[in-house]
């Protein structure tokens, strides 16, 4: 899961890319509404968390702005505006939770995790697929009952692929998922991690559409 | 008495019972008055009628006995009226039988009165010589008296009956004369305590109108300043939060991780957080002060120079070197100020310097004098301030393009309080030799500076003087 921080004040915005990627997302980070607008240009996020105050301009602007787009990115609000007038003023302009500050970093994962499960389409916060059932809450996967062990990245590899079973990735997507802009991408990482992911669970797991990318194999044993 | 409604309802029912009571006095005088003069012309005339009807020859025939005289037969006689005729020798000739047989009289003509038999009689006497005879007409005062008396019962038997119908006829015009102050103490009164709407000026009477302009004025006066408490409320509610949610945030990765580096790089960031927080409470307290303090005493004498040194030696140690340079003029210059407030401005300005510092950076403080100020100035290498948010960084929570990350948006706005409370002023501008701000402290002469050097070295100790330099660097490690 990839994920916009928009936050201006440095300690925070550090602890919520080190706190997010603990449970497992990708974090990139920004403090304006100027480099916000770019990133979200540039990059297809699962989730946005967005502070209000920003030096440049208010995050519920940069939020309209993204609505009148057709843009349905998840967004989260991030503010310590917490009456409940400045809420429904967040909620009604297009966000999809708020949270107010300070508040509890596990929550605020967990809302994260809730809003782009609803975004794309799920009720139930587990993803299964052909006997695997991935946890993201836990940050854990059992293939038919028994658990596997993963890295962060095989992780974030399996649960892209997972997110929609069926649905082809490409190389690229897969790539955007697994890192930021501050980390230095490898080379044939993605082939590594695919690689790595079939000989945990299985061979015919993950199929290779060539030249589009990976999808999952629905039905496969 | 708290009721403007019996207030008035008292004094017009008392006014007016008083007038009703002046009327029936006077009205009364009057009457008695004219009665007495009716009757007195009445007995005159009666006198006339009563002489002309007497013949001589009566008078002549003397009677044996004087009780014995006529009774004079007097038919459809007023009762009250009553005759006597006498010869001018002092005999009674005739009298009515009302009448008295001693004389009713003493006096030999015009208006008399007489007690007889406890009845005092109102009498006209009337001499007729030809006749040789004198008339006396008569009648008794308490008759009078009674005559009066009931005409002025007559006025005060409708007066005790029209009074209460008054008292209704106010009590009912003063409820509707009322109407209007009633009605806007009971909007007042319903009002809900945030609301701050102006009461509407047109429905009100022209002499409440002024107390209405003066609460609208209020209202308007309550809600702006309500409004700007909220906005600083709801600012610092932001800027203390952030760092709190910060704080949260480090602390749970650090607890969190299993990652010895990652859990130290959470803890040094905690103790960034707890700074910056530190400095926010703060100046937070600082402005609140200010705020609070609306005559400050400026009576303190300090030394610029010391104090900016006591600054420079307190700064907080930090990782990457700024250099210091303090003119050395400034251990000359002394302002009668208030000491703490003074010393808030400084530190302020020092602090909001350091903040904007690339590494390497040089402070500079110098003074300068012209005829009328003492200009103490800080220049930094920081970015400077974009001109278009010059009037603005004095205001509250303003954190422009340049802010630093621990800036809170406050420094500027408690310098420019606090030197506006010691009589001196702020003045901001971007340098022109290189990149950076300049702000100066403006200090009017007639706000009390001393150039001189305090001569005797006890005294200069006093001042917290302690030693003079030529430029020095000072590099905070």
């Amino acid at each position: 899961m990839r994920i916009l921080v928009v936050e201006d004040d440095p300690v925070l915005s550090d602890g919520l890319q080190v706190g997010l990627s603990l449970f497992g997302a990708t974090l990139d980070t920004v403090s304006s509404c100027a480099d916000g607008r770019a990133a979200l240009a540039l990059t297809e996020f699962d989730a946005l968390v967005l502070d209000l105050g920003l030096p440049d301009g208010y995050g519920l602007d940069l939020l309209r702005e993204l609505r009148a787009r057709g843009d349905r990115t998840p967004v989260l609000l991030l503010t310590a505006l917490d009456e409940v007038a400045d809420r429904i003023k967040g909620l009604d302009a297009g966000a999809d939770d708020y949270l107010g500050k300070p508040f509890d970093l596990n929550e605020l994962g967990a809302r994260v995790r809730a809003i782009s499960r609803r975004q794309s389409g799920r009720a139930s916060p587990l993803l299964s697929c052909s006997g695997i059932v991935l946890d993201p809450a836990q940050i854990s996967v059992t293939k038919n009952g028994e658990s596997v062990s993963l890295s962060r990245r095989e992780f974030a590899v399996l649960s892209a692929l997972m997110d929609r079973p069926g649905t082809i990735r490409s190389k690229d997507k897969l790539e955007e998922r697994l890192y930021g802009w501050q980390e230095e991408i490898e080379s044939n990482t993605v082939e590594v991690h695919v690689h790595n992911l079939r000989a945990k669970l299985g061979r015919h797991v993950i199929e290779t559409v060539r030249g589009l990318g990976y999808r999952m194999r629905v039905g496969a044993s | 008495m708290s009721s403007l409604r019996t207030r008035l309802f008292i004094i017009l029912v008392a006014a007016t019972s008083l007038i009703w009571l002046f009327a029936i006095g006077w009205i009364s005088v009057g009457t008695k008055h004219e009665v007495e003069n009716v009757l007195d012309s009445r007995l005159e005339q009666a006198a006339r009628m009563v002489s002309s009807l007497v013949t001589s020859n009566n008078v002549a025939s003397p009677s044996d006995d004087s009780d014995s005289a006529h009774i004079l037969a007097v038919p459809n006689y007023e009762r009250q009226l009553d005759c006597q005729i006498w010869s001018l020798d002092g005999r009674l000739v005739a009298r009515t039988r009302g009448a008295p047989s001693t004389s009713l009289s003493d006096s030999k003509a015009g208006f008399s009165e007489r007690l007889i038999d406890g009845v005092t009689w109102r009498v006209f006497t009337m001499e007729v010589a030809g006749k040789g005879i004198r008339v006396l007409v008569g009648d008794r005062l308490g008759i009078r008296k009674q005559l009066v008396a009931d005409l002025i019962k007559g006025l005060l038997a409708p007066t005790v009956l029209i009074i209460p119908l008054f008292g209704f006829l106010i009590w009912a015009s003063l409820n509707r004369g009322l109407r209007p102050l009633r009605s806007m103490a009971f909007e007042l009164q319903g009002r809900n305590a945030d609301d701050m709407s102006p009461i509407e000026p047109g429905k009100v009477p022209t002499e409440i109108r002024p107390v209405v302009t003066s609460l609208n004025g209020l209202f308007s006066k309550v809600e702006s300043a309500r409004q700007h408490e909220r906005e600083i409320t709801a600012f610092a509610a932001h800027e203390l939060r952030t760092p709190l949610a910060g704080l949260r945030t480090q602390a749970q990765i650090a607890i969190a991780t299993t990652d010895s580096t990652a859990r130290d790089t959470a803890l040094s960031q905690i103790l960034v957080a707890v700074d910056r927080t530190t400095r926010l409470v703060r100046q937070l307290l600082s402005i609140a002060k200010l705020d609070a303090s609306d005559n400050v005493r400026r009576d303190g004498y300090v030394n610029v120079g010391a104090a900016v040194e006591e600054i420079v030696d307190m700064q907080p140690v930090r990782d990457h070197r700024i250099h210091v340079v303090v003119d050395p003029a400034l251990d000359e210059t002394f302002f009668t100020a208030n000491h703490e407030l003074l010393v808030l401005a400084l530190r302020n300005l020092h602090e909001n310097a350091l903040h904007h510092m690339p590494r390497g950076g040089t402070v500079r403080w110098h003074v300068k004098h012209d005829i009328q100020n003492t200009i103490v100035s800080v220049e930094d290498e920081g970015p400077g301030i974009p001109e278009e948010e010059l009037p603005l960084v004095t205001n509250r929570f303003f954190r422009g393009r340049h802010k630093s990350a621990s800036g809170s948006g406050l420094g500027l706005a408690i310098v420019d309080l606090a030197l506006r409370a010691n009589g001196a002023s702020l003045n901001l501008a971007n340098r022109t030799d290189r990149l950076g701000l300049r702000a100066e402290i403006i200090w009017p002469a007639r706000s009390g500076y001393f150039q001189s050097i305090p001569t005797s070295a006890s005294e200069r100790e006093r001042h917290g003087h302690i030693q003079l330099l030529p430029l020095r660097g000072f590099g905070a490690h």
